[in-house]
């Protein structure tokens, strides 16, 4: 049982993570600075619980309005930019952040002992879980509770405006523009959100390992964030949620057993979704295929 | 009252003076059309007019604004809409939501007002998109996506988004092309009824069939420099425009 909460534990950062791309991706940008986004909501939250004994809710709000923050900052000069000098300038990013992270050395002691992130080391002793008894189904509770509520909101996005608005950028940047849309503040806007939600990711990671140190946030974690929606389609946020249940849950836990050649299975999964389904595999064919099975069944019953 | 005046404006590409020394005036209710041989500078001077890229000199105002600096949405804000050569639709959104994006509310007014219009879809802005639809005769394809549309639609569609935005001044870049005689003439008439509603109409095109029945008055460019400018039928008998089109 135990096995199975750490598995839905880990879906629920990755669907996260995935969404704070979805974001961005909506725009037409594809970012790999979210990850370096996830580090901060991690490493701020970490250091409020253990440095300085907050409780967990206030320090996951910081640590997501901290990574939100950056998010914004880094969104002016990135935003300038598209295409691939946008996802090398977010590399960097990414890179100087887990830098930055590998040199921090921040310890003092706390009731007799000594804690904080100690450089190569990682950030060994985010216990608050443990120490304040929650038990493991509570820690999915509450992971599982913010993916609910972020797929909701994002969701309803696309009811309203100011969705319509992330798609028509995407869409045609020059044609947004030309019809009264300030094209730069929303996409800035759109990457202190995703920054926003890559943070809490970040947070409710570092406290369910109880442990992170700079390899966590790598490159490779970057590629998973956006593949995400790239494999589960841009259609709805339910492909990114399918996508990721597919990729993590499935190719990556399910294949244990094919240790590191998993990660190649990733990589062709890519290939394939990219040659076959450039829109990604929950599409407008797949809705559409859906909706009229679900029609189908009504019919059958009655 | 002149909504449109652009004086002495300039734009070099490379080695190319792509327009030199242009002025050109559009006057309220009225529809003025832009002509010339391919590369004659008619499609950057919209691309002027809607800050696409910035002119090396001159000036251009809409009514007392220079527009000079302002950003692309700036522009649209102040009251400047188009349409494009190669139609730019929002391909895979629909009908409904290409139009509902350019309405007024986005981006105008207060700050609570503008951030409203993004989470609430006001009884006006609706009311304003259906009326449109219904103008351009996309009432029954409005929950379609865009890039399902026919090539005809797709072009009334545009129109129709350039219009949400209430502009003051729409530009149209080459809307007929590609259309049959009929479509043309349908074309017209909206372009009338767009003028009713109180809109000025800066036409660059090359089917004379319309330039020639719809505007008041033509202007005529060749590499960049204005060679003529007049009533229709004057510009048809001009020696200089008769020479630039057919050679002498």
């Amino acid at each position: 049982m135990e096995y199975y909460f750490g598995i839905l534990q880990t879906l629920g950062f990755h669907v996260l993570l995935g969404y704070s791309a979805y974001i961005l991706l909506l725009t037409g940008q594809l970012s790999l600075a979210q990850v370096g986004f996830f580090a901060i909501g991690a490493y701020a939250s970490g250091i409020l619980t253990v440095l300085f004994e907050w409780h967990i809710f206030p320090a996951l709000f910081i640590g997501a309005i901290a990574a939100g923050c950056m998010a914004f900052m880094v969104g002016f000069p990135a935003l300038r930019i598209k295409g691939l000098m946008l996802v090398i300038a977010t590399i960097a990013f990414s890179e100087i952040v887990r830098l930055i992270f590998f040199n921090l050395r921040w310890r003092f002691e706390i009731n007799g002992l000594e804690v904080g992130p100690d450089g190569a080391q990682g950030f060994r002793e985010i216990r608050y879980f443990a120490a304040n008894g929650w038990e493991i189904y509570e820690i999915v509770w509450l992971i599982w509770t913010m993916v609910a509520v972020a797929t909701i909101l994002l969701w309803w996005l696309d009811q309203i405006k100011a969705g319509a608005i992330l798609r028509a950028i995407g869409s045609d940047e020059l044609a947004a523009e030309s019809s009264g849309i300030n094209v730069t503040s929303v996409k800035i806007v759109a990457m202190a959100c995703g920054g926003v939600i890559a943070g809490l990711s970040g947070g409710l990671y570092a406290h369910s390992t109880t442990y992170v140190d700079h390899n966590t946030f790598t490159v490779l974690l970057a590629t998973f964030a956006v593949s995400y929606p790239l494999v589960g389609g841009l259609k709805s946020v339910f492909g990114t949620l399918a996508a990721v249940i597919f990729i993590q849950g499935i190719l990556i836990e399910g294949l244990r057993f094919l240790g590191d050649y998993r990660t190649i299975l990733f990589g062709a999964l890519i290939i394939l979704v990219m040659n076959f389904k450039p829109k990604g595999i929950v599409d407008e064919n797949f809705v559409k295929g859906i909706s009229e099975y679900l029609r189908l069944n009504k019919k059958l019953i009655k | 009252m002149t909504v449109l005046s652009i004086k002495n404006v300039s734009k070099r590409f490379g080695g190319v003076l792509a327009v030199d020394d242009l002025d050109l005036t559009v006057d309220k209710g009225e529809i003025v059309g832009l002509i010339g041989p391919n590369g004659s500078g008619k499609s950057t001077t919209i691309n002027l007019i809607c800050g696409v890229f910035p002119m090396d000199k001159g000036s251009i105002k809409l009514f007392d604004n220079d527009l000079k600096g302002l950003a692309r949405y700036e522009r649209s804000h102040l009251g400047i809409a188009r349409t494009y050569q190669n139609i730019r639709l929002f391909g895979g959104l629909t009908v409904w939501q290409n139009v509902w994006i350019a309405t007024r509310q986005n981006g105008i007014g207060s700050f609570a007002k503008k951030l409203g219009a993004l989470f609430l879809r006001s009884q006006k802005s609706v009311e304003a998109v259906d009326e449109l639809l219904d103008l351009f005769a996309l009432q029954n394809k409005a929950n379609i996506a865009a890039e399902n549309l026919s090539f005809g639609e797709q072009r009334r569609l545009e129109l129709a988004r350039a219009l949400a935005s209430e502009p003051k001044l729409l530009l149209l870049d080459e809307p007929a092309a590609g259309m049959n005689s009929e479509e043309v003439q349908e074309l017209r008439d909206r372009i009338f009824k767009v003028r009713d509603l109180g809109i000025s109409v800066l036409l660059v095109e090359h089917v004379m069939e319309l330039v020639m029945n719809v505007t008041d008055r033509i202007n005529v460019l060749n590499f960049g420099k204005k060679i003529a400018e007049g009533k229709p039928n004057a510009i048809q008998g001009n020696a200089l425009v008769q020479e630039a089109y057919f050679g002498s």
